[in-house]
């Protein structure tokens, strides 16, 4: 008997302890360390562990962090959200590296009713009852191709060409470009597609070339996106070349050498941070972000990926202070004080944004939120 | 659309079809002479690509690790046929030929690791690399099988593309690649821009074409090959050995996938899964050739690439469509015209 209530002591100091536990915050955190998307997803991890070292404890309470690896894979992103608010119990989610995954957690946020900061375009619609349970912390494609079109415009462009990609991404890109041009912006001459694995776009540029357009946009991602203004200039085409945030890419500056010299392309401030003037909003915490990132990767951060991971923390660590005063971590009330909290916050500045989220869509971002950068002699140079 | 633009499609879509027809012709004679459709033949080509890059960008090839996992699986193999058939004579024979001349070069490649190679060295190292592969495969997948139907065979290959690509992305990684100029060399003919990479790629399409002509037409090898192509029993009876014709097949078709892997590498970014669809469009050209015919695939590939030019011109969206949509009239007018001999009641 007496045994029985030692150990009876025991339990109700375990449990005790559990509950005082729970007073640390626990995140979980999703991005791809292995398969297609990894070399993104590494770049999503090295942000994350910046944006931790840049701040672990939210008024005296720690940070838990799980930290899952969905292999590139949106089922396996799923099976991982499940796992963060089932097993793990998380308060809050952030992840994961691709549209396609993000969507997917995006999708069991919704059904928990757990709160997922999406640090990938979310492609899903908003829930006809009650509210979505997340937020995109990334720039929409529309916005991306909008404040180049605009820069297009303000450079007396007229008539533009499109060539991308033969994907969803080149229509998010042609869509844009289409918008634009409905609001005033340069009217699209062309609609062109290439696949990722076309050896050549010799007839898509002849095309291009026949509408003898004032720019082109480019709407190719990456390596690839260098292949048809390769061949424009090949074929002496002399007009200028726009692009998205996809190009901000190593790889496509080396294969495009001396023919994308010259590229526009819309970018987050955070790419440019030290060329930026002392009065942008992103100066300040931008300046911070490189700094800490360097000392926790021993790396500098040169792609707009660890940003977004950056940001995402900011957004929580604002939230989870107001949401500290109203419940408890660990419970169902904490995470929807959490959310409310997300959609309280006004002008949250992070290093691409300033972040205003609503109920009514996924992202909270503005025109502050891209500036126009340009390729010169191989470096991505601010333009005001 | 006028005649300078179509020149100019001409061209390009010349040069696409020299690089179809490198591997529709490798197609063909893995086909005719084993009955499989090497469906990894393109596989095999981005591979290639991406050693040619790591290679000048001083990185050690995935290949190695590629080749070393395939060589000491095949050897495996071989040494336990040869222990259950109890011939211990024939150990060293196998260990040479399917251990140590694989390994050979993947061997040189550990020893001059990180050393700065000049562009023919790389190619020649590059293609010393690729060459063991599609052997390997054959003894490792194919040969235990080499008397099933056409069917299984094919299913077998298209599972082994899989199994490839998924290896590509362990030993390459998921970056794309893409490398120098072999040359920077062009000219101006009639007011159309033709590149020096174009004309390599047309020359060398025309010398493998040759070559095979020659090697077919005038070598007993080629003509046990020939000869096993045309009946498999029949070239047993007549002391040919229809396993070891195999291998010859494979790693000729290993040598065109890399042969036209370097043409490819400097004209395209490619991944470790960028092989499939260009080895699918060969395959129509191949297709056309009936899977038989060498001279047929050579000008059913040429039409393939410019098909693809011009469809790109007219509406770029739709060019995978046009091209693969060519494949029905084409089966359909191969099955009306050829009669095609029952094969061996085998299916």
């Amino acid at each position: 008997m007496k045994k029985l209530a030692s150990v009876m002591a025991a339990l109700a100091g375990l449990c005790l302890a559990a509950s005082v536990q729970a007073q640390e915050i626990t995140v979980g955190f999703v991005t791809s360390l292995s398969g297609k998307a990894s070399s993104i997803g590494l770049n999503y991890e090295k942000g994350f562990n910046a944006a931790v070292s840049y701040k672990s404890d939210v008024n005296g309470h720690k940070i838990k962090i799980v930290r899952l690896d969905d292999v590139s894979d949106p089922s396996a992103a799923t099976q991982a959200a499940r796992k963060l608010v089932e097993q793990e119990k998380v308060d809050i989610m952030i992840g994961t590296s691709s549209a396609p995954g993000a969507t997917a957690m995006m999708s069991i946020a919704n059904e928990l009713k757990v709160p997922l900061i999406a640090i990938s375009p979310v492609l899903l619609k908003i829930p006809a009852e009650g509210h979505p349970w997340g937020v995109a912390i990334p720039q929409t494609p529309d916005l991306m191709v909008k404040v180049i079109a605009d820069r297009m415009k303000r450079e007396g462009i007229k008539t533009a060409g499109f060539i991308g990609f033969n994907d969803s991404w080149g229509d998010l890109v042609y869509n844009g470009a289409k918008a634009a041009e409905a609001a005033g912006g340069p009217k699209v001459t062309s609609n062109e597609r290439y696949a990722r694995t076309d050896t050549t776009v010799t007839a898509q540029a002849l095309k291009i070339l026949a509408t003898n357009p004032d720019g082109v946009y480019d709407g190719g991602s990456a390596t690839q996106g260098a292949l048809p203004l390769l061949e424009l200039r090949k074929l002496g085409y002399k007009g200028g070349f726009f692009g998205t945030p996809s190009l901000l890419n190593r790889d496509f500056v080396r294969v495009g050498g001396k023919a994308v010299e010259g590229v526009q392309v819309s970018a987050g401030p955070v790419i440019v941070t030290s060329q930026l003037p002392d009065s942008h909003f992103s100066k300040k915490i931008g300046t911070t972000f490189h700094e800490i990132f360097k000392k926790a990767n021993g790396v500098e951060a040169d792609d707009g990926f660890s940003g977004y991971a950056f940001d995402a923390w900011l957004v929580f660590l604002k939230a989870a202070e107001t949401a500290l005063t109203k419940a408890k971590p660990g419970t169902q009330e904490f995470r929807e004080a959490l959310m409310d909290a997300i959609y309280a916050d006004k002008d949250v500045i992070g290093v691409h944004a300033i972040y205003n989220f609503t109920p009514k869509s996924y992202y909270g971002v503005d025109e502050r939120s891209l500036v126009v950068v340009k390729l010169v002699d191989g470096a991505w140079k601010y333009q005001p | 659309m006028n005649a300078q633009i179509a020149a100019i499609l001409t061209m390009d879509g010349v040069a696409t079809g020299a690089i179809y027809v490198l591997m529709a012709l490798g197609f063909v004679l893995i086909f005719s002479v084993t009955r499989i459709v090497f469906v990894p033949f393109g596989d095999i080509a981005a591979f290639t690509a991406l050693t040619l890059a790591a290679l000048e960008n001083r990185q050690f090839p995935g290949t190695v690790g590629l080749v070393a996992v395939l060589a000491v699986v095949a050897t495996a193999m071989e040494l336990f046929a040869i222990l259950r058939a109890g011939s211990l004579a024939r150990i060293p024979r196998a260990l040479f030929f399917y251990l140590v001349l694989p390994l050979l070069p993947a061997a040189l490649m550990v020893l001059v690791r990180g050393a700065p190679l000049g562009a023919p060295l790389r190619i020649v190292a590059t293609v010393a690399l690729i060459l063991p592969i599609a052997p390997l495969i054959d003894r490792i997948v194919f040969r235990p099988i080499a008397d099933a139907s056409v069917l299984l065979l094919l299913i077998v290959s298209v599972a082994l593309h899989f199994a490839l690509s998924g290896m590509g992305l362990i030993f390459f990684g998921p970056e794309g690649v893409r490398t120098q100029s072999l040359t920077d060399f062009s000219v101006m003919v009639a007011g159309v821009p033709i590149s020096g990479e174009s004309i390599l790629i047309v020359i060398a399409a025309a010398i493998f074409c040759l070559l095979l002509f020659l090697f077919f037409e005038f070598t007993i090898q080629g003509k046990a090959l020939q000869a096993t192509a045309m009946n498999r029993t029949g070239a047993r009876l007549m002391g040919i050995r229809p396993a070891h014709a195999g291998t010859v097949a494979f790693l000729l078709g290993s040598a065109m996938a890399a042969i036209s892997g370097v043409l490819i590498a400097p004209v395209n970014t490619m991944f470790y899964d960028s092989g499939f669809i260009i080895g699918l469009k060969a395959f129509v050209g191949a297709i056309i050739g009936g899977l038989v015919s060498f001279p047929l695939t050579a000008a059913g590939s040429l039409f393939v690439g410019v098909l693809e030019s011009f469809a790109a011109f007219e509406s770029s969206p739709f060019k995978e469509v046009t091209v693969f949509s060519l494949l029905i009239p084409v089966l359909l007018w191969r099955s009306y015209t050829l009669l095609q001999p029952e094969e061996d009641g085998e299916e």
